[in-house]
């Protein structure tokens, strides 16, 4: 009897292996079948004038995706300009001054603006930034991503703010600093590496970002000069193509995928490096 | 800077204690110290629960005090309640009257009462900056103006650390050993010229022969620091104070010179505890 419950759980246990260990070299699988599909086919179309001339008028082949490349960055630049400051600073005010019910508000607030589609937020930005001025631009595109920075940076300056440990903070209050001192002198560059890397991943998960675009900076065929102008980026350059009826634009869509592929990837692995090599400030 | 202006009126009570410091154990000569914390019927609480009852007591000017007691005994929040640290602490309550040189603490601009009340953790806690910059930290907050290198390294020396730093005074205080921290972290409040120096198990993280130095360290101190010393080890409150009171359950039990605490302690609690009976 024993003997065969003894088979049993053997039994059960290599199912159970197998079907976790199936599992988890799925997930890695998916990853690297979407990065080889990409790198196949984007890399063909990939060439110099890609990075550095504008799209072709519909029915001429060649150009490029500069302006989006740029547009991507300029977004970003914006989003940044508008998301980080609140983000950065609600962040340190949940680690370092937040009461009990007070910080859990807005700790679930900003899980639910995390969850919040952002499509709606793209609706959101829509009727805050393009109504009132009856046209889309590269500001409303920078609300909708702006907004979207917000949770991610609040939470991760948080976490990482929360990691510095309380002494610290003592050892600072002891020689008489006051808090928000000891928040700037010895906190903040302690987290300094961990909140940068927050900060990026932040960046990079709305640098891919398509629906909050589509009605806020629309997009462009051609150079958005200033930033009141609709203006092209990656992630919608890529919808437009992707679902043109040209094989030339098709191969222009892969190519701007792999791109924005690697932006995120670059920096994802920049700032695990600069941490590993003791960005966080705290490793010996 | 501050050495001078506190230099002066500390010169008198500087020069009796280097008499009695050659000649020990204390005399009756030591009952004359200037007192320079006076606790009076101190209660402290986190919440509704009360950590600290009653507790009086005089610690005197230039000379090492040991807080001695077994674990929770309240012995380093006490501690903590002298630089008014606890007040970090959020729902924390002082009931009763701490005097530093006759002043109200209560009533003193924390941060100017924290310059003159340093203190020292239980384990080192250098900033992520560089040796310099750690020791430096103090006096830049204190926006001290004039030349910062000759004050580094006269801190550095006063904590004994300045011949093995000197040559990396601008690489991370990470790179040093753990008593090379903690000591760093005593050049890092002697920077601000502290009257008071107040440490909370300075040693319990280090080795018995950085804790000698720590404790050599200590006795050169007394010239010009008055110190409060909470610790675990009865050895090193044997060692290294002038006076010692023991603490359980929140109470003061006992306070008298170490000499005569740990050889005619009056009270059975303080025998039964020196002697390792609990604790």
């Amino acid at each position: 009897m024993s003997r065969i419950l003894l088979i049993w759980r053997k039994f059960l246990n290599v199912v159970m292996l197998t079907l976790t260990g199936v599992a988890a070299f799925g997930v890695v699988a998916v990853l690297f079948l979407i990065l080889g599909y990409l790198v196949w086919n984007g890399g063909k179309s990939l060439n110099f004038d890609f990075f550095t001339q504008l799209p072709k008028p519909v029915g001429e082949t060649g150009g490029g995706m500069a302006n989006a490349i740029v547009g991507s960055l300029k977004l970003l630049f914006l989003a940044a300009l508008m998301g980080l400051p609140v983000g950065l600073m609600a962040g340190v005010y949940l680690a370092e001054f937040g009461g009990k019910t007070f910080s859990y508000v807005i700790r679930y607030t900003t899980d639910l603006l995390n969850g919040v589609p952002s499509i709606v937020i793209g609706i959101f930005a829509y009727s805050l930034a393009v109504l009132p001025f009856k046209h889309f631009s590269a500001v409303a595109g920078g609300v909708a991503l702006g907004i979207m920075v917000i949770p991610i940076t609040v939470r991760s300056t948080e976490e990482f703010l929360r990691a510095v440990p309380g002494s610290l903070r003592e050892g600072a209050m002891a020689l008489g600093a006051s808090k928000w001192r000891t928040i700037a002198t010895v906190v903040l560059p302690a987290a300094k590496g961990g909140i940068i890397t927050g900060v990026l991943l932040a960046l990079a998960r709305v640098a891919g970002e398509t629906a909050p675009l589509l009605f806020t900076a629309f997009s462009n065929r051609f150079w958005s000069p200033g930033w009141g102008q609709p203006i092209a980026s990656l992630p919608v350059m890529i919808y437009t193509y992707a679902i043109a009826p040209y094989d030339d634009w098709h191969r222009q869509a892969w190519a701007a995928g792999l791109i924005l592929l690697a932006l995120v990837l670059v920096a994802n692995i920049g700032t695990r490096f600069v941490l590993s090599r003791g960005g966080g400030g705290r490793s010996a | 800077m501050g050495a001078t202006t506190h230099g002066n009126n500390a010169t008198a009570a500087r020069r009796a204690p280097q008499i009695v410091m050659t000649e020990k154990p204390p005399t009756a000569s030591e009952k004359e110290a200037q007192v320079r914390f006076e606790i009076s019927d101190l209660n402290f609480f986190y919440g509704p629960k009360q950590a600290v009852f009653g507790l009086n007591l005089k610690i005197p000017k230039n000379r090492v005090t040991a807080l001695i007691g077994p674990s929770g005994c309240g012995k380093s929040t006490f501690l903590r309640t002298l630089n008014r640290m606890n007040e970090t602490i959020r729902n924390t309550r002082v009931v009763g009257e701490i005097l530093l040189d006759g002043q109200d603490i209560s009533q003193m601009d924390v941060v100017g009462l924290r310059r003159r009340v340093g203190m020292v953790f239980q384990r080192p806690n250098p900033f992520p900056k560089s040796i310099f910059e750690n020791v430096a930290y103090g006096l830049r907050i204190n926006g001290y103006q004039g030349r910062l290198d000759d004050l580094v390294e006269h801190s550095l020396r006063r904590a004994a650390l300045w011949d093995e730093a000197k040559d990396s005074l601008h690489k991370s205080a990470f790179a040093l050993s753990g008593g090379q921290q903690q000591r760093l972290c005593i050049a890092r409040a002697l920077a601000v010229d502290p009257e008071v120096l107040l440490l909370d198990e300075p040693c319990s993280a280090l080795d018995p022969v950085t804790t000698a130095k720590i404790e050599e360290l200590m006795f050169h101190l007394k010239d010009s620091c008055t110190m409060a010393i909470v610790t675990h080890n009865m050895q090193q409150a044997a060692r290294a104070s002038d006076f010692t009171a023991f603490m359980l359950d929140g109470r003061l039990i006992e306070h008298t010179e170490t000499s005569k605490l740990f050889t005619t302690p009056t009270d059975p609690r303080t025998e039964a505890y020196i002697t390792g009976r609990f604790g």
